[in-house]
């Protein structure tokens, strides 16, 4: 990827969203930023309750934001926003749901599914159009036209999964939101998913935010990876930066926690635990900052320093 | 050296009756359990290695049934019980299962010191006060902290991975000699999955316990199997020991289930995946039941069930490709070599 001229499609900016009641919020998200430039695969990784999932209901919309700014293409989407922008935001973003059993409706035949979106964007649309419009979808993500007309409960993980992305695909998005596409699925049919997430990537020129707690996984598919624990981001870098030189001690523990097929070098394996307590924010006070070309990291000073020299090492 | 058998299955077959129609869902396997080991299975889902472990516990769904076949346990067939009460004597005494959800498999209305104790009451025959030290002795081994407090606590107060620590503890409470954990941690996150099965492996070498663990991830078991047993359309289709599978596998079925692990894939390449489903078991399988997905399947494979060739004193598989007029066919380039696969990844990314 050229490190020059990469357009901004994404802007994140400081972000938060809480959830509660005004008297006892709860801050889900706190003082999120990152980019994610056109075209390419950003995975944020974290584990279950770290708000990665919020962040990325946040984008679309599902999710009211309490501060900070979204920006697409230039433009503000979160908070009050036109009802024609609105329009725009739901066609060009999309989202991929993690559970392909519980994201499609039973009673819905795949065609009214597939093109849901469509019929509350485009209105005008002629049946003919929409109908093209769905063996479309459906042909680009590997199913036939005829399961148009069959029910959910017919098809299996995979291929209910292969529903959910072509759902996605048919309203033309620039921006796919992909949330644990694969951790519901078996290993031989993740690899599938994965297969066509890419090649689908390729031909639509789309852009992805991928959303997972597992980095075996991440290290394939994404460009660059942000870590979250606890509605804070601590780590950011390009994915082979971030595996060679993971410097946050959350990251290592993630790092650690990845099994490999490989039983001897596996059972030597010391797992490294993450302890919150392990740092010191009494007086010196972490900052956002950027240790290296495009590798950010959550530390104080002194944290600095020591990561500073480890990646001397 | 030889082992002791805990847990013998003879040419086990198990059938299914669905919509009037009879899948045949285990077929012919073969299997000695050594006392103190840890076998892991690994099969897609429908592979039936879920249902193959139901059969050691009595768990088996209304609808099937033992076609032929021994379950050979302390000098019990298994195979032959029928009623609960026979049952009882074996299930969670001798045999106990940890489920995949820890979200589903505790009562929402009980403490969880009360389940617990449930568990002792019924298998140790202790009571009171006694029980209740056990318990958190128990819950205590389990690692959870502050095992006092929490005795008290109900489920939803626990977090997922404390939540299946939780359910171990249960499985744990009745003393058994055999422990199936079915999918243990899929539910769980990565950092969680590594400390349970980290937990597990630790019981397993304080109580002496057989484990079996049941997954469809073959990059989980790397850590903690001894042997490892490959199912496939309801047969085991290979099985060796940990490093024989990972360093030597021998069926094209393990082949593609290795290849597939994105631990293994090159970026900007497309990942290894199966092609085709697996067949339907209502219909007879013929041959070789991974051939019709085997893009390099012998004429042989559509024909003939292939017999267990044996590799070594401890590693057999079932494919056509060992026997000594089969072509030389090669594995996959990229799992040939997958010793010290992280060092790799490492010193490549620097």
């Amino acid at each position: 990827m050229e490190h020059e001229a990469r357009e901004v499609l994404l802007q994140v900016k400081d972000l938060e969203v809480t959830f509660g009641t005004k008297r006892r919020p709860f801050v889900a998200v706190k003082g999120v930023s990152f980019d994610i430039y056109k075209g390419e695969t950003f995975g944020l990784v974290g584990e279950s309750g770290s708000g990665k999932t919020t962040i990325g209901r946040a984008i679309i919309r599902i999710n009211p934001t309490s501060k900070g700014e979204i920006i697409f293409k230039g433009e503000k989407i979160n908070g009050k926003i036109s009802r024609e922008l609105d329009n725009r935001i739901t066609q060009q973003i999309q989202m991929i749901f993690q559970d392909p059993m519980a994201s499609l409706n039973e009673r819905a035949k795949v065609d009214y599914i597939v093109s849901e979106g469509l019929i509350n964007v485009q209105k005008h649309l002629s049946k003919e159009e929409r109908e093209s419009k769905v063996s479309k979808a459906l042909a680009d993500v590997g199913l036939l036209p005829e399961f148009a007309s069959r029910f959910p409960h017919e098809f299996s993980g995979g291929q209910r999964q292969r529903i959910g992305i072509a759902r996605s695909l048919i309203m033309e998005p620039e921006f796919i939101i992909a949330d644990e596409p694969i951790s519901a699925l078996d290993v031989s049919i993740r690899a599938q998913v994965l297969n066509l997430l890419s090649a689908l990537q390729k031909e639509h020129g789309l852009t992805y935010l991928f959303i997972a707690h597992d980095l075996s996984v991440m290290r394939f598919i994404t460009d660059r990876i942000a870590v979250i624990h606890k509605g804070v981001i601590v780590e950011l870098a390009e994915t082979e930066k971030l595996f060679a030189h993971p410097l946050h001690p959350y990251t290592r523990a993630l790092l650690s926690a990845i099994p490999m097929p490989d039983p001897i070098s596996e059972k030597q394996k010391v797992l490294e635990v993450y302890d919150p307590s392990c740092h010191d924010y009494s007086v010196d006070k972490p900052k956002w900052s950027e240790i290296e070309e495009g590798h950010f990291v959550m530390a104080n000073e002194k944290e600095l320093a020591e990561y500073r020299a480890r990646l001397l090492d | 050296m030889e082992q002791e058998v805990i847990l013998s299955v003879k040419d086990l077959n198990v059938k299914f009756s669905l919509r009037g129609q009879v899948l045949h869902a285990i077929r012919g396997i073969s299997l000695d359990i050594y006392k103190g080991e840890s076998l892991a299975i690994v099969g897609e889902s429908g592979s039936g290695k879920s249902v193959f472990t139901k059969n050691f516990i009595g768990l088996l769904d209304k609808n099937g049934w033992v076609d032929s076949g021994e379950i050979w346990y302390n000098g019990m067939d298994l195979a032959k019980f029928k009623t609960e009460k026979e049952w009882a004597n074996i299930r969670g005494k001798e045999v106990a299962m940890v489920m995949q959800d820890p979200m589903t498999s505790l009562n929402p209305l009980k403490t969880i010191g009360w389940q617990i104790e449930e568990a002792i009451k019924l298998h140790q025959g202790i009571s009171g006060e006694d029980a209740k030290k056990r318990a958190i002795e128990i819950i205590d081994d389990v690692g959870i902290p502050e095992p006092e407090r929490r005795y008290k606590q109900y489920p939803h107060e626990f977090s997922g991975g404390m939540r299946q620590r939780v359910v171990i503890a249960i499985a744990m409470a009745c003393n058994p000699k055999i422990l199936i954990c079915d999918e243990p941690t899929t539910a769980l996150d990565v950092t969680i999955q590594a400390q349970i099965l980290n937990l597990i492996r630790a019981l397993q070498k304080k109580y002496q316990l057989t484990t079996i663990y049941i997954t469809h991830d073959l990059g989980v078991v790397a850590n903690v199997a001894d042997r490892i047993a490959v199912m496939y359309a309801g047969d085991i289709v290979e099985i060796g020991t940990c490093n024989e599978v990972f360093y030597s596998p021998q069926h094209p079925y393990t082949w593609a289930l290795l290849s597939s692990l994105p631990q293994l894939g090159v970026k900007g390449q497309d990942l290894y995946s199966i092609k085709g489903t697996p067949p339907n078991l209502f219909n007879k399988v013929r041959g070789d039941a991974f051939a019709p997905r085997n893009p390099k399947a012998l004429k042989i494979d559509f024909l003939h069930r292939p017999p267990y060739f044996e590799v070594s004193p401890t590693h057999k598989a079932r494919t056509w490709l060992l026997d000594p007029r089969a072509p030389k066919v090669e594995p996959p380039e990229h799992i040939k070599n997958i010793r010290n696969i992280r060092a790799k990844q490492e010193g490549g990314a620097q």
